[in-house]
């Protein structure tokens, strides 16, 4: 049996830049919050300090900090005529877990989505007509725009301090800024970091052949700053050891360099770690959540009480959570019906390899979000009449590292092995670099998360089950955006260039990004949405999922975060303004 | 030896002694933890990685050290750039990893049924990286004792030692049971990662890995290098314990 706790008006399912936003937010408005998080505690002076953050093997390759698949994994196939099986070891994406979650470990890339993005369906038919879509494909229009969203945005891109150079401010174009984005209210809160050789030949030979390269916006930070919350960031050292790794030197924004030291000063505040949330419970009617049930890592089970639920465990967890708790109609691919778990889609990322003449690059200078970058072909930026596809991405110099037990490229065609082998690594080291493309995916019928009927967890819970691949939609964009980058490179001189387009099938053993989307989607109808316009559940209304990117009706040619940070200061807000004084549906 | 300084500083988590740090449960019960006002955090409470002792081998038996020895000296081999990765101490770092948590997939998802699956869907054996060295080890001697008359693998000339290789990367030796190249993949994989993993897990010694591309290590701040653009970055790598010479004699 469950032991029962004092009812608390808040709970937060997950201690990450989701929660620790929002634990913030409604902490300061007064509300008597406790965050629930099934990892360990994390701090910068304690687990990534200076003296050992630096150590591939643990961080990068034996993944110390990340979600351990015995505590929870998910079921994969490529398509329903497969038999799905576990996760058993992650590779292709990487969720966190503990305080901070996969803030402590993200690279810091921080992009916008376009102001068309926002709109993708009725924009594209309008443009291209509605026979342009495949049938298939199950994209849909926001329930909010990009203005509205735009005070979010610089309040997280504040909260971080992140460094870039704004290309639009307030309609007015900036000169080596992005000219595609939207505007912005503000410039970034600090300039854009220095740039290393790779990026600088990169962004001389975008510029020679028409493009507008500029610096990627970073939340690693070019230099001292303190954030509306009085916290104290650190001057990025270019350490090269930042995605996969904690920062020692409070440089990248994380829930620990931008919110917890603030918020854990709030008495009416609690975190409790070590504690996984099993099951957001309802009343008889199924109408209101009462609260959560957890279980200790004792597997003793406690029931917490709360006015109010807000599911800040993730994207894939957020999903699986709605399933196991019977919240929303689980959506049924055959029948098409339903909703939860409808519409995942993920990143079509692809790379141009290259190998320099006579070059010092010093590779391993460099951040989880360095680079130069050009965004000509993303979204709906460029004319796509006649192409055979939508949707696009950014592209450009953004080598994050160069640790060698990861990364040693070789010329094409050397042994794997030998003397041979090991003359070129030597040889290559220094004047090789990879450019990469970050590319869109779109949402199918075909692709969805619903519950493993075989594989349990630890607990004896079902596994999500995610069905999921490539369409041809997504493969011919790769194929383009290949080619355009391969193209710019192939004026940067090299002796050996390789370019990967994006190949189906989708294959769980390559890291690609954890930008996982979708499955609690947001909407305007509650007939292909599990949430509304403020991330609220149309079903049982004080249940919440603030900003994750589950909520995201597909995903975009960007990195997620600055996005899922808006929307959890959109969801603060709706909370605090006006649910709270009228606490019902809000749409 | 600062290994000291590493030992000091490893205590529990479990054992947090600020105040703000509040045990949920009863006495004795450290299953969840309550934290409010304030950051819970006390000086000396990492768990920094503790380095790799020398001494005797805690996971291959002398034979099977042989064969790693010698079959990790061809994949990485010594020549006038610097040591292999016999001397780099690849065997060292392996037989370390697969006495730790590595070698029994600590934290992975072990449960059943397992069933064989498409290439997409991952590795899917029941077996631990421990067990397919077992199992590994034994049916690569017993193939080169059968192809090479009675021979052991490290008694082979570096030729032969070669053409082995070889043919498991190949799939030409199937190793029964095992599958000769996974096997030799996942030989080639623990090898690179102890050449170039840092020395405190028993594999590139003195870094040599670091030094033959010219990577710096463990060093944290290029602030004053990002620009110097096309100039060779001029400190020699450190490790996580620092460098040799910093070492009290
Ligand atoms: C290696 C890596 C690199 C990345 N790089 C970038 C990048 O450059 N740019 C970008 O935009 N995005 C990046 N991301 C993605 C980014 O980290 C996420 O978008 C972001 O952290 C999502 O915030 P969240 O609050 O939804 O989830 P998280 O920050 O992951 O927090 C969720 C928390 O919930 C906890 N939790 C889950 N289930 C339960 C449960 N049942 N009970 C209790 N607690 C639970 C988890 O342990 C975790 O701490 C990267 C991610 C990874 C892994
Ligand atoms: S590259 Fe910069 S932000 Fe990233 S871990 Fe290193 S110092 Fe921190």
């Amino acid at each position: 049996m469950p032991r029962k706790l004092p009812r608390k008006d808040v709970v937060i399912i997950g201690l990450g830049w989701t929660g620790s936003i929002l634990g913030y937010e409604l902490a300061k408005a007064g509300l008597d919050v406790v965050a629930i998080e099934r990892g360990p505690w994390r701090d910068t002076a304690t687990d990534f300090p200076p003296a050992s953050a630096q150590d591939e093997l643990r961080y990068a390759v034996r993944l110390d900090l990340f979600l351990r698949p015995d505590q929870e994994t998910l079921t994969f196939r490529n398509n329903a005529s497969q038999t799905a099986l576990p996760i058993r070891n992650f590779v292709s994406f990487l969720p966190g877990n503990g305080v901070g979650g996969a803030g402590v470990h993200w690279n810091g890339q921080t992009w916008r989505f376009l102001p068309t993005d926002f709109r993708l369906r009725s924009h594209l038919e309008e443009r291209y007509g509605k026979d342009a879509l495949p049938s298939d494909m199950t994209i849909q229009d926001w329930p909010l725009s990009y203005d509205d969203l735009e005070p979010y945005y610089d309040r997280f891109e504040k909260l971080c301090g992140t460094s870039g150079k704004a290309g639009n401010i307030r309609g007015i174009k900036q000169l080596g800024g992005n000219p595609f984005e939207g505007w912005r209210s503000s410039e970034y809160p600090t300039p854009p970091l220095k740039q290393g050789y790779g990026a600088t030949l990169f962004a001389e030979a975008a510029r020679k052949t028409g493009h507008n390269p500029f610096p990627q916006p970073a939340s690693n930070l070019s230099e001292a700053y303190v954030n509306p919350l009085g916290i104290k960031l650190g001057q990025c050292t270019y350490c090269g050891f930042c995605e996969r790794f904690g920062c020692g030197n409070y440089s990248k924004a994380s829930p620990q360099t931008c919110v917890l030291p603030a918020l854990l000063r709030f008495p009416n505040f609690t975190a409790q770690t070590e504690s996984e949330v099993t099951k957001i419970n309802l009343d008889s009617a199924g109408k209101r959540a009462t609260g959560v049930t957890y279980v200790d890592t004792s597997g003793q089970e406690w029931e917490q009480p709360a006015n109010i639920v807000l599911v800040c465990a993730f994207a894939l967890f957020n999903v699986r959570l709605m399933l196991l708790s019977g919240i929303g109609k689980p959506y049924d691919a055959q029948a098409g019906q339903g909703v939860v778990g409808r519409n995942y889609a993920y990143q079509t990322t692809s790379s141009v390899g290259l190998i320099l003449k006579d070059k010092v690059l010093n590779p391993f200078i460099a951040t989880g979000s360095h680079g130069m970058m050009i965004d000509d072909y993303n979204g709906d930026n460029f004319d796509h009449s006649g192409l055979g596809f939508v949707g696009g991405g950014y592209m450009g110099f953004g080598q994050t590292n160069a640790r060698p037990i990861q990364t040693r490229p070789v010329p094409a065609g050397t042994p794997k092995w030998g003397a041979q082998w090991k003359k070129a690594t030597a040889e290559t080291y220094q004047r090789a670099c990879s450019l990469a493309t970050h590319g869109s995916s779109y949402s199918y019928k075909d692709c969805y998360l619903d519950l493993d009927p075989t594989y349990t967890d630890r607990l004896g819970r079902p596994l999500m089950r995610m069905t999921f691949d490539f369409h041809e939609n997504e493969l011919k964009m790769s194929a383009f955006l290949t080619d355009r980058l391969a193209e710019i490179a192939r004026t940067m001189d090299p002796v050996e260039l390789v370019a990967l387009p994006r190949k189906g099938p989708y294959t769980l053993t390559a890291y690609q990004t954890t930008h996982n989307t979708g499955g609690t989607v947001m909407g305007a109808d509650p007939g292909t949405s599990v949430v509304n316009r403020y991330c609220q559940s149309w079903d049982v209304h004080n249940v919440f999922v603030p900003g994750g990117a589950s909520v995201f009706p597909q995903n975009h040619g960007y990195n997620p975060t600055d996005t899922v940070g808006a929307l959890a200061y959109w969801t603060a807000d709706a909370i605090r303004d006006r649910y709270l004084r009228n606490p019902g549906p809000l749409v | 030896m600062r290994d000291g300084v590493f030992q000091a500083r490893t205590s529990r988590r479990g054992l947090l002694s600020s105040s703000a740090l509040v045990l949920l449960l009863g006495a004795g019960s450290a299953s969840a933890r309550i934290i409010s006002d304030g950051l819970p955090w006390s000086p000396g409470t990492a768990t920094p990685p503790v380095p790799v002792r020398p001494g005797p081998w805690l996971f291959f038996t002398a034979e099977e050290a042989a064969l790693v020895e010698a079959a990790v000296d061809r994949l990485i081999p010594p020549d006038d750039r610097g040591p292999g990765a016999r001397d780099a101490g690849c065997a060292v770092f392996i037989d370390r990893q697969l006495a730790g948590p590595y070698g029994r997939s600590a934290g992975l998802y072990m449960q059943p049924p397992f069933m064989p699956g498409a290439a997409t869907q991952g590795y899917q054996m029941p077996d631990t990286p421990a067990t397919r060295y077992r199992g590994g080890l034994k049916a690569l001697a017993d193939h080169v004792k059968a192809a090479f008359a009675g021979k052991s693998f490290a008694e082979l000339s570096a030729p032969d030692q070669d053409k082995v290789l070889a043919g498991l990367e190949s799939g030409s030796i199937a190793l029964p049971g095992v599958g000769g190249a996974q096997f030799f993949a996942l030989l080639l994989e623990n090898t690179r990662e102890g050449f170039f993993a840092d020395p405190i897990y028993g594999g590139n010694r003195d870094m040599v890995g670091w030094k033959l591309i010219g990577f710096p290590g463990a060093r944290y701040d290029y602030r004053d290098w990002v620009e110097r653009h096309n100039e060779p970055y001029p400190l020699p790598p450190v490790s996580i314990m620092g460098r040799p010479e910093w070492e009290e004699r």
